[in-house]
């Protein structure tokens, strides 16, 4: 009984709502596009070449290639969450596209998961950009050392999957524009900061470490690292395990909580 | 007769405490315009939102096309076409995007639909705008878009909640001719509306609803002629003028007077009518007219429709 409430009600009707997030999103692909095209340059400059020349790691790597694991991660992170922030909220609260779909054939959950995946599909996109951006500056700043970094792609299917939901389950609680500041102030903020992505976690105090294993940006750095270095270990598995079950719990949460929104 | 297409019996909707429609009875049939009148607030869009499987039905039964809403909604809303009280087009995609995207939500492709598109945005008027972004339409405009989205599917039943609050008249009387002309071709309607003007016009058949309950059920011209009478006396007049008056009318069932504000009512006056009009002379002060949906609203809930 239990199994079947909480089975998401789901049928191609989700792969409609990712089309329609497709045909709506081309329409404005410059837009939509040049942002996440020059966003990484921007970085890797700002960040990895100029304030990079002022660190020095005591793993005796330069600091962009440090950077690049945290960058494949914070990006795609971005990019579904907005997508399924902001975004979703948009769609549910001022335009009424919920609403009109689901007076079709379509399910809430069929829109909640069309939803995610167009976040997934998003976050991606901005992932392989990144990779691509890596490799084609290798040559110079050496950022990718093995073919393993490749699987970062596949693997990014788990985080996008797992930001969106994030995302829409807050969005679907959301009551204003503005309480999208709450999220931004204490998910994705902290995340952005503490995750890993800009200075090492290791050389951190024990009790940091311990809240940060909690934080799930971590573990997708954490999974690139190894895959970017070709240092490949056990506890990438461990992460891989926990984000799966984040992902699974953030999934059917944020599905309960838009049919509790959308249906009454 | 023709079978039943959208059946409701005892239909209860709560909210917590709040009873927002109080076990209603009725049956759409092929081919009819059925019409829900009624002030805001009466269970209309609750009505609504309970066929489109968009909120659970709390006691009852509710069937479209002899399938349960709860138990089979995705065949129940592939049978459907809705037309929502507050436009939800999408602001995203174009014109024509709208109902392309539409009709796949359905699971009809673009190419199966794109005659049954061109038809309808000829016939709403809409043909050179295919490729114009949605909130550049005007507000006729984009309510013609909406029915047009609501008629990719080649519904069973056509509803329409409010389909014509806040068009300016112009707007109004073209939505209105569009929608005769689909009753024309043998559209199942289901219509919501607080304007009497357009129960009138368009509803074969109607229910007025009023807190949750229906009231009445009958043709338009019949519950008129059954409730308000052929005439309608309406008052203008200081209290003690009026009283005078009114002693005259013959003190039976027929004749019912009602007070809203500082308007007088006579309802059934019938001969007695006729004298006082025209013994006041003055059609500000006593106006005699034909009765309509309004006085029949009036007469049922003993107020006002648009309180």
């Amino acid at each position: 009984m239990i199994a079947v409430a909480l089975a998401p009600d789901v049928s191609r009707g989700a792969f409609r709502v990712w089309q329609r997030n497709r045909d709506a999103t081309l329409r404005n692909w410059l837009t939509e596009f040049l942002g996440v095209a020059i966003e990484p340059f921007a970085i890797i400059l700002a960040l990895g070449l100029a304030l990079g020349r002022f660190v020095e790691l005591s793993s005796g790597e330069e600091y962009v290639q440090f950077l690049a694991p945290g960058l494949m991660a914070l990006f795609p992170m971005f990019a579904a969450t907005f997508e399924c922030a902001w975004g979703s909220y948009v769609r549910l609260e001022m335009q009424g596209t919920y609403e009109s779909i689901t007076a079709t054939p379509v399910s809430v959950d069929d829109v909640i998961t069309g939803e995610i995946l167009w976040g997934t599909t998003r976050s991606l996109v901005n992932g392989s950009y990144i990779l691509l951006v890596a490799f084609i500056l290798n040559p110079w700043l050496h950022m990718i050392d093995s073919p393993w970094a490749l699987l970062a792609i596949p693997v990014g299917v788990l985080p996008g999957i797992l930001f969106s939901s994030i995302s829409i389950a807050f969005a679907s609680i959301a009551r204003a524009m503005s309480h999208f500041a709450y999220f931004f102030t204490l998910v994705i903020n902290p995340m952005f900061w503490f995750g890993g992505a800009f200075f090492p976690f290791d050389d951190l105090p024990g009790w940091v470490q311990v809240v940060g294993w909690f934080v799930p940006l971590k573990h997708v750095v954490d999974i690139y690292r190894g895959l970017v270095t070709g240092n490949l270990e056990w506890s990438m598995l461990i992460s891989l395990a926990w984000l799966a079950v984040a992902t699974a719990f953030f999934y059917v949460l944020a599905v309960k909580l838009m049919r509790r929104r959308l249906i009454h | 007769m023709t079978p039943a297409l959208i059946e409701a019996s005892g239909l209860v909707k709560h909210y917590g405490d709040f009873v927002a429609v109080d076990g209603i009875t009725f049956a759409i049939r092929e081919g009819e315009c059925f019409g829900v009148l009624g002030p805001n607030g009466a269970g209309k869009t609750t009505t609504i939102r309970m066929i489109t499987a968009g909120s659970p039905v709390t006691r009852g039964e509710l069937r479209v096309a002899g399938l349960s809403v709860a138990e089979a909604p995705r065949k129940v809303k592939a049978l459907l076409g809705v037309v929502p009280q507050d436009d939800n087009l999408d602001p995203d995609l174009l014109v024509r995007q709208n109902l392309e995207v539409y009709a796949r939500y359905f699971g009809l492709h673009r190419e199966t639909v794109r005659q049954r598109i061109d038809e309808a945005l000829e016939l709403f008027q809409l043909d050179d705008r295919a490729k114009s972004n949605v909130d550049d339409l005007s507000g006729g405009m984009k309510r013609r878009l909406t029915i047009a989205r609501a008629l990719v599917n080649d519904p069973r039943v056509l509803i329409l909640d409010e389909p014509t609050t806040g068009l300016d008249p112009q707007a109004r009387h073209l939505v209105w001719q569009q929608l005769r002309l689909l009753k024309a071709r043998g559209v199942t309607m289901l219509l919501t509306t607080h304007y009497m003007e357009e129960a009138t016009h368009l509803c074969d058949r109607l229910v007025i609803m009023h807190r949750g309950r229906i009231l009445r059920e009958g043709r338009p011209h019949d519950l008129i002629a059954e409730v308000a009478g052929p005439q309608v006396l309406e008052l203008r007049l200081p209290p003690a003028e009026r009283d005078a008056l009114l002693t005259e009318f013959p003190q039976h069932d027929g004749v019912s007077v009602e007070q809203v504000e500082d308007l007088t009512y006579v309802f059934g006056g019938g001969r007695a009518s006729e004298l006082a009009a025209a013994r006041v002379g003055d059609p500000h002060r006593a106006h005699l007219r034909p009765g309509n949906m309004e006085d029949v609203f009036l007469l049922l809930t003993g107020r006002g429709l648009l309180d």
